[in-house]
């Protein structure tokens, strides 16, 4: 039933392959587990529709790394902890017509932003200095080389640092979420959310 | 220290309804409530200690931590800062060696910032140890804080001559001035306190009076504008085994003032209109709510009130009708604007946390401990009696058609003479602002925070209840003030520390709103911010009471007649920024494990 | 049932019992007012503004009005919808509500009002305010990062002499609900269970437990909140 749309579309662009260009996807996981990425994969045998139907950019998925063209769709997961995130977060908005915030990390932070209202001075001391795991850091080193990402006072939710044009809630969103919304996105349809598929768990 | 605690509790028979009193009297005699006096309070009063801390934490003036030998309270409103209030702060501050929010290591200096004290006409403006010390300069507060030091007491600090009218008399002996600038029917001197009690009364059934109460048309005073008659024939005819008088002498509406000075001049007045209403309702206690900020006035209230009943004005069989019987007393806030809302009055009345009832039922059906009662403003009560002695139909000679009488103004910021006007309803804004000597005014805040914001274009509105409705605040506010800065912001965080925090509306709307505000003023905004804020302060329509229903109108009513002020904050070449500072953000973590941040954008 | 009087709910005829509380009422006749504070048979405290409707104009919590005769109440306009939404976005927002990590996920109520809204983000900014976990009682843990001061803890968890275990603290935005240190010492088993039970989100929980029933199977993963509620 969810394929029909979808299978539509994959017919009408084999049978047009040569004019019809396939839109392009890029994924990335700034303050995140991976788990939104694993959930995109965890539509089954949906994947190989998928992958007819729309072309990957720079993801961890295909493992490009840099932009290559505009983008279609962006799919973020994960909330935005440093600097280095801003960055790509950044460089998402400005090559990707729509983004997509996939999981609670990218929508409030998630479990990551339970530092949040903590002092971030603590929580480096917590995980460098005092904390009960840390102990072959005698010295008290803390990471503080140049080419490392800066440590940002919070996690902050996506779009409040970029505007976000849709948001998949769940931890990670149910896989048949991320698919009715990748179909409803290339298609142009409304977005269908059934009761049990819009969860923030 | 136990001792102190039992005979307080004692003093007020172990009544759980007047642990205000008995809270008020344990910090009065401390300086603060201890841990101790909490746990001795719960036993006597077979409470839980957390059930004491509710009421207690509810209240600004309430303490669990010392406040100091001395305690200042130094009023914040915006008029305040308008006349020199971060100048005291410092003075204040670099004297004394602490910070506001603290008290010094000997124990003998707090300073604290409080609400608007009422003293608008003579800021800046202190309360130490109940007494007000008013038109504070630097050079004062140095004085004040070394004679502190010097442990002198409280009475030695005044070195001002007393205020106008009555407050030189020995039982207020206190420096506020009344600045009475203009007269009407209430403080007009040419009424004979006592009058209607004796001589009218014994000539009108109860009826009779609510029926001229009924045909003068008055509204209450207090700002809502509920007809007082019918108020007060709901009550009458209201169930109940006692019927109970309250006067609302609250007054918390930061730029209000003139219950203050209504309770100074003519407090017999008042009175009396309690007497009056209870006769009309059938009710023999009076209770005035006063807020803890004039309990400067304690023992001179206390003594009218003994005078009266030494005149037979109060007391049994008043005026020798026979069962006439009533007489009042008086309960002191602790710190809570909105207690000033008639039903988290009646909640405090009772000994509880000031947190609004939902209505219905309204407080004439039930309303202090489950019995009908009535609450009126101050000033409600001391027109009454005018309305009483000379007919409903005089009455409805001043004022207009849908606001009839008069109406006592409270008038302060910019302007030559700061003070109360008593007006006929009807007068305009731009009347007003010439009568107290007003040039080049940017705007006027009518009403208070929870009234409008109105520019020139606004000044020949008229002051009524289908027009200008008010209870009585205006603050003026000269071209050369910042008034997102210093107004809208300072109103948005009265209410934000004054919301009683039942409502989910309330609670955080105010917050959120402000945060926006204070984006927008931080140079982040963008249009559609603008837009966020009127649709959002909606959502505030759906509180409890009126604090909360009204608490976006600073950001409204700004929004709505000063938009030029925002749109001139806005980025022009943006149409999105949350407020990210990505180098503001970074900093604490960089500094700490001490690299110097690079942002390199490719 | 001699009692019974006509009103409206959007339009439709409805009838009650005159004196009834209007989210009562309606739900006699199938109509669900969504609700967080209220509770049945517990006196109701209009905190969380959400069964709002409006009544000749103004808006009413429908858990603290009675019906009266001929009343016309509204309750699924667009605006009063939205009023709603609202609502549940500004509470997601002032707390801190870690859905994934929440003991009470899939059987709390203001999650459940916001899958019902259909809540994918709140539209105002997430405030992270910094508040305090009490884990000093032997049976109770008390998050205030969960807190919706809907009052429901602090009107039905009595001792035998009547007096409250849960009462608020401060006031407005400080607002807390605290458990009395001495109280929390010696709170029974069952009394702290009916406590986690009659909080509508994860804010008071028994130690040690959490998490025993299985995602799918919860309370509010299949069925939207009020789905009770039907003709
Ligand atoms: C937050 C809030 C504060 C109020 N403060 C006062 C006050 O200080 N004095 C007052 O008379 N009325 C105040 N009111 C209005 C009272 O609720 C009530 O309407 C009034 O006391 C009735 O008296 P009146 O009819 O004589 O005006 C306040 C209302 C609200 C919502
Ligand atoms: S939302 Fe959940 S699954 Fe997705 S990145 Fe965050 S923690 Fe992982
Ligand atoms: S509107 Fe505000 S002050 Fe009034 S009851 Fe609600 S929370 Fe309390
Ligand atoms: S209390 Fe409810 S809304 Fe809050 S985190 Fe837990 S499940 Fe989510
Ligand atoms: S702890 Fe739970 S029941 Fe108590 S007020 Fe908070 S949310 Fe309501
Ligand atoms: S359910 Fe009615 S106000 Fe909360």
């Amino acid at each position: 039933m969810i394929r029909n749309p979808l299978e539509a579309i994959l017919n009408s662009n084999k049978r047009e392959e040569k004019t019809m260009s396939k839109p392009v996807v890029a994924t990335t996981s700034l303050a995140g587990c991976f788990g939104c990425h694993m959930s995109l994969l965890d539509i089954d045998e949906r994947i190989l529709t998928l992958i007819e139907l729309v072309e990957f950019n720079k993801s961890p998925v295909d493992d490009i790394k840099t932009f290559t063209k505009a983008v279609d769709i962006g799919l973020i997961e994960g909330g935005v902890c440093n600097s280095e995130n801003v960055e790509v977060l950044k460089s998402f908005r400005k090559h990707c017509k729509i983004l997509v915030s996939v999981g609670e990390c990218a929508i409030m932070g998630g479990l990551p932003a339970l530092r949040n209202g903590i002092p971030v001075e603590e929580c480096l001391h917590e995980a460098y200095i005092g904390g009960p795991t840390v102990q072959l850091n005698k010295d008290g080193i803390m990471p503080n080389d140049d080419e490392l990402p800066m440590l940002l006072d919070k996690v902050y939710p996506c779009h409040e640092i970029v505007k976000i044009d849709y948001f998949l809630p769940g931890c990670p969103p149910r896989a048949d979420l991320i698919w009715d919304a990748l179909v409803a996105l290339v298609t142009g349809d409304p977005m269908k959310l059934p009761y049990e598929v819009v969860k923030f768990d | 220290m136990e001792n102190t605690v039992k005979q307080i509790v004692e003093k007020y028979n172990t009544n759980r309804n007047r642990l205000m009193d008995m809270l008020i009297d344990i910090q009065e005699s401390e300086g603060y409530i201890s841990r101790d006096a909490i746990a001795t309070l719960s036993q006597l009063l077979e409470m839980s200690q957390a059930d004491v801390e509710q009421t207690l934490s509810f209240y600004h003036f309430f303490s669990t931590k010392p406040r100091g030998k001395y305690a200042v309270y130094l009023n914040n409103s915006p008029v305040a800062y308008m006349f020199g209030r971060e100048a005291i702060k410092e003075a204040f501050e670099k004297s004394a060696g602490v910070r506001f929010g603290e008290v010094t290591s000997d124990g003998k200096i707090g300073l604290f910032d409080t609400a608007c004290i009422g003293m608008n006409d003579q800021e800046p403006a202190a309360i130490i140890n109940n007494m007000v010390f008013t038109r504070l300069t630097p050079y004062r507060v140095r004085e004040l804080v070394k004679m502190m030091k010097e442990d002198k007491p409280i009475e030695e600090l005044r070195k001002e001559s007393f205020g106008d009218g009555k407050n030189y008399l020995p039982s207020l002996r206190s420096m506020v001035s009344s600045n009475i600038r203009r007269k009407g029917m209430i403080l007009s001197d040419d009424y004979h306190f006592g009058t209607v009690l004796r001589e009218k009364l014994p000539t009108l059934s109860p009826e009779g009076v609510i029926g001229e109460i009924k045909h003068s048309a008055i509204r209450g005073r207090g700002g809502a504008g509920f007809p007082t008659g019918l108020k007060w024939e709901f009550c009458r005819r209201a169930k109940g085994d006692k019927h109970y008088v309250v006067c609302n002498a609250d007054e918390g509406e930061p730029g209000t003032f003139k219950d203050r000075v209504i309770l100074t001049e003519k407090p017999e007045l008042v009175f009396e209109g309690m007497a009056l209403a209870g006769y009309a309702i059938g009710g023999e206690e009076g209770i005035l709510y006063i807020r803890y900020e004039y309990r400067y006035m304690k023992d001179y209230l206390e003594e009218v009130l003994h005078k009266m009943r030494k005149e037979g004005l109060l007391g049994t069989n008043i005026s020798g009708i026979e069962g006439f019987n009533f007489d009042i007393r008086i309960q002191f806030g602790a710190g809570a604007y909105v207690c000033g809302e008639e039903s988290a009055l009646l909640e405090s009345l009772e000994g509880k946390r000031g947190e609004p009832r939902d209505k219905p039922p309204f407080p004439v059906e039930r309303g202090y401990l489950g019995y009908p009662t009535i609450i009126n403003n101050v000033e409600t009560f001391a027109t009454a009696v005018r309305i009483v002695q000379n007919g409903g139909e005089w009455f409805t000679q001043f004022g207009t058609d849908d606001s009839t009488g008069t109406k006592i103004l409270s008038i302060s910021g910019d302007c030559m003479f700061p003070g109360v006007y008593e007006v006929n309803w009807g007068f305009n804004v731009e009347d007003m602002l010439d009568m107290v000597g007003a040039y080049d005014v940017q705007a006027v805040q009518v009403g208070g925070p929870s009234g409008t914001l109105i520019g020139p274009d606004e000044f020949h509105r008229t002051l009524g209840y289908s027009d200008l409705s008010t209870g009585g605040s205006m603050i003026i506010f000269g071209k050369q003030r910042n008034l997102l800065r210093d107004v809208v912001v300072n109103f948005m965080e009265f209410f934000i520390d004054e919301s009683c925090g039942s409502c989910s509306t309330c609670r955080n709307m105010t917050q959120v709103m402000n945060n926006k505000l204070k984006k927008i003023l931080a140079g982040k905004g963008v249009a559609n911010d603008l837009k966020d804020l009127k649709e959002w302060g909606r959502v505030l329509n759906a509180s409890r009471c009126g604090l909360g229903q009204t608490a976006a109108n600073p950001i409204i009513s700004s929004l709505k007649n000063f938009r030029p002020l925002y749109e001139a904050l806005l980025q022009k070449d943006k149409d999105f920024d949350e407020g990210f500072d990505l180098e503001k953000s970074v900093q604490a973590s960089c500094s700490y494990v001490g690299r110097v941040p690079v942002f390199n954008h490719h | 049932m001699s009692n019974l009087i006509k009103f409206k709910i959007d339009g439709k005829e409805c009838m009650a019992e005159a004196g009834k509380f209007i989210v009562d009422a309606a739900a006699d006749n199938g109509i669900y007012i969504p609700t967080l504070c209220n509770m049945k048979g517990v006196k109701p405290k209009g905190a969380c503004r959400i069964c709002s409707v409006r009544i000749n104009g103004r808006l009413m919590t429908s858990c603290t009005t009675p019906v009266a005769d001929g009343m016309e109440i509204e309750s699924n306009s667009t605006d009063i919808q939205d009023l709603r939404k609202s609502i549940i976005e500004l509470l997601f927002v002032s707390g801190n509500h870690f859905c994934p990590a929440c003991e009470k996920s899939g059987n709390c109520e203001l999650q459940a009002l916001a899958y019902r809204y259909q809540m994918m983000v709140p539209r105002y900014p997430y405030e992270f305010p910094m508040k305090p976990v009490d884990a000093s009682s032997p049976r109770i843990i008390k998050d205030q990062n969960r807190c919706i001061f809907c009052k429901r803890c602090i009107k039905t968890i009595k001792d035998e002499t009547g007096r409250s275990y849960f009462v608020f603290r401060n006031r407005g935005h400080k607002l807390e609900v605290v458990l009395d240190e001495e109280m929390g010492k010696t709170i029974n088993s069952a009394t702290a269970h009916l406590a986690m039970e009659n909080c509508p989100v994860g804010s008071i929980l028994v130690k040690e437990k959490g998490f025993d029933t299985p995602i799918g199977k919860r309370k509010y993963d299949k069925e939207p909140i009020g789905s009770d509620i039907k003709l």
